[in-house]
């Protein structure tokens, strides 16, 4: 029978069939960070239970800890240095992978994962972290979990879960100049709601996706949970293949031979059936802004703040929302007036995001009010900038040039944009307060936060004449 | 490490009638200042809850405040509840808080989980059903208080009842207070074998 690549994932990794439709799921590999792992482990240890595989098991240190030059386990967040202390410690002692804050594979969770081939196609993988669904990009099924389901992966190697229903969402045609993956996904959102997914894995397919890098691939992953999905998926191709060829923890060898020859089988076959399908052209869609608190409250750069029908059943929160970003009705999205551009984050922080911007930013200076942050997604991605010279050109634009790490695409009582700010942004989440108190977050692609950076306004990229 | 049991409750239900209340909602990550799953309770839905980012001022406003919704244990809010960071913290704060069940239409799927394994009993009615249950109480919060029958998978105030769904794992789990890591640990011979045959078909993993 003709299987889709997300029921191909689940029935090589189905352990036993639970009661009701829970089903016992065995994991492979299990990733951790210092804001959430560092409790999974320290209440897995308090319960007196062991890390079942240690090895299989990579921790890192980048949500709590700064970013700027010179850091150290001393952060800006109030007691941080709880976090990494025990989680250095947690990780020692539990015998796992630690790419701790001055390691030279230290980077972002999910950029480091796919960087290091420690997610491959067929595996499963979790982390207790949201955007875990970003690493689906090489068909592995890998999602985000809580602590305690993280603390039943370390101590079982497996989750019980219900196997959620299946999606697909064709991105037929090809993509307009200056549009992105993160367009994309903002697009798809828009379109169909924050709740459009109602917790399915969605296989991302069609031209428009086979036509994405590795890392474009992974920044549309990135935000299927922001579309409510359990996690994103796309097949295994040619590129997938080249992508992982030599990196430090993918296969080598004889068993490289043998694992391309099983990824090459890694996609839906023809006939498969989905419990739902979308198309999308991919023609329509146009470089995306966020103008609320919702992935959902987005709409094209050249477009206005919605409108808001009082019949609607979803005005309260878009009021609320416009209330809070302080923007109007029939306002003009571009040409909004930013204090703070920010170019980093699992979404957005990798090396062809950071490529991308700095082909803008060359030669040119940001408008005199804005703060602008560059914050690439890992050490390795920091290095490699640095030797192409990207690192000069954003500094010479007036960017900031930090160490990597979540940094500010989240707010946990250090560092912050401030009071009412507004930020265009390459990260997710757009939500109240996200990246400070009362800060307001504008979403976008690395291009138009680097032109609107340039311009101290929202500002679509296209109109920004590359250098 | 055995959860409180769920089976019956009856608590004062506050209504929180928002859509997309997301877990930087309910736990903002500046409260989340220590590696524990306790101490969180003040942090709750803080940036609604005090009238100042940081602050510990009510804002009286807020329906948590409200004298009407002293103890509420109950929370009736809209679709998606839980949605965004997967931060368990977000649970241990509505546990701390004192909260033991949430009607809502739709939740995040990690929230649900982090419920069903710390005690929460979440429960998804239409938002017809939501919109009616928070009208039947609002006249006298204290005195109209929910029931809750996980048992018999009912709410009810008053002459009211509504039926809701709920997978049988979670309900047992919920029931029983019982805790998954040692559930699964006695499967620790299937697991075995199943790692066995999939290193041999997956050597490279
Ligand atoms: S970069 Fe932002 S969204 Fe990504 S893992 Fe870090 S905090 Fe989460």
């Amino acid at each position: 029978m003709a299987k889709t690549l997300f029921e191909k994932l689940w029935q090589s990794h189905l352990v036993e069939q639970l009661d009701g439709d829970a089903a016992l799921i065995y994991i492979d590999r299990i990733l951790l960070h210092e804001r959430t792992g560092s409790i999974a482990l320290k209440s897995l240890a308090a319960a007196d239970r062991q890390v079942r595989n240690p090895d299989e098991v990579f921790c890192v240190i980048d949500h709590i800890v700064d970013t700027l030059p010179g850091r150290g386990d001393e952060t800006m967040m109030p007691s941080g240095k709880e976090f990494i202390q025990t989680t250095r410690s947690a990780a020692q002692s539990a015998g796992i992978h630690l790419f701790d804050i001055d390691h030279p594979k230290q980077g972002i969770v999910h950029v480091v994962s796919p960087e290091q081939g420690i997610v491959q196609p067929g595996s499963t993988l979790v982390c207790p972290d949201s955007h875990t669904c970003s690493q689906g990009a090489l068909a592995a099924l890998a999602w985000g979990i809580g602590s305690s389901e993280a603390e039943h992966a370390l101590a079982t190697k497996t989750l019980r879960i219900n196997k959620p229903q299946s999606m697909r969402i064709n991105f037929e045609g090809q993509l307009g100049t200056g549009v992105t993956a993160k367009d994309m996904i903002l697009y798809l959102i828009a379109q169909y709601s924050a709740a459009g997914s109602a917790g399915t894995v969605i296989e991302f397919a069609g031209e428009a996706v086979r036509n994405l890098s590795i890392e474009g691939r992974l920044t549309l992953c990135n935000m299927a949970v922001e579309f409510s999905a359990f996690t994103g998926l796309i097949a295994a191709d040619k590129k997938t293949i080249d992508y992982l060829g030599g990196r430090p923890y993918a296969p080598s060898g004889e068993n490289w031979k043998q694992a391309v020859r099983y990824w090459q089988s890694l996609h839906s076959d023809a006939g498969a059936v989905f419990d739902r399908e979308i198309t999308i052209d991919c023609a329509a869609i146009e470089p995306m802004i966020t103008w609320g608190n919702s992935p959902e409250h987005s709409c094209p750069i050249t477009g206005t703040v919605p409108k808001i029908d009082s019949a609607n059943k979803k005005s309260a929160s878009m009021q609320r929302a416009q209330d809070y970003m302080g923007v109007k009705p029939g306002q003009k999205l571009a040409g909004l007036p930013i204090d703070g551009a920010f170019i980093g984050s699992c979404t957005n922080s990798r090396i062809s995001d950071l490529r991308t911007a700095a082909e803008i930013l060359r030669g040119r200076t940001v408008a005199a009010n804005v703060r602008a942050i560059c914050v690439p997604g890992s050490t390795p991605v920091k290095h490699q900038a640095e030797a192409e010279g990207l690192d000069k050109i954003f500094i010479q634009a007036g960017f900031e040039w930090r160490e990597s790490g979540c940094s500010m695409c989240f707010y946990a009582g250090g560092e912050s944009f401030g009071f009412q700010q507004r930020v265009a942004t390459t990260t997710n989440r757009n939500f109240e307060s996200r990246q400070g108190p009362q800060t307001r977050s504008h979403l976008a692609s690395p291009a138009t936060v680097a032109a609107s950076a340039l311009a101290g306004q929202l500002t679509d990229p296209r109109t920004t004449q590359k250098s | 490490m055995a959860l409180q049991p769920f089976t019956v409750h009856r608590g004062v239900a506050a209504p929180l009638l928002r859509i997309n209340v997301d877990t930087d909602a309910i736990i903002p990550s500046r409260e989340m200042k220590r590696v524990s799953k306790q101490g969180l309770a003040a942090g709750l839905f803080a940036i609604w809850r005090y009238t100042e980012p940081g602050g510990r001022e009510p804002d009286l406003n807020f329906v948590l405040n409200k004298p009407q919704y002293r103890n509420a244990s109950i929370l009736l809010s809209g679709a998606n509840f839980g949605c965004g960071s997967s931060r368990e913290h977000a649970v241990w704060a509505l546990n701390e808080f004192g909260i033991r069940a949430i009607i809502a239409p739709s939740f995040g799927r990690i929230f649900y989980h982090n419920c069903t394994r710390n005690g929460i009993l979440p429960i998804e009615l239409e938002a017809a059903v939501v919109h009616y249950l928070a009208e039947a109480i609002q006249a006298a919060p204290q005195q109209n208080k929910l029931l809750v029958d996980l048992p018999n998978q009912q709410v009810s105030v008053a002459e009211l009842k509504f039926s809701f769904t709920i997978e049988a794992t979670p309900k047992r789990m919920l029931v029983e207070g019982l805790d998954p890591i040692a559930m699964t640990l006695e499967m620790t011979e299937q697991i075995n074998a199943f790692e066995l045959q999939h290193r041999q078909r997956m050597p490279w993993l």
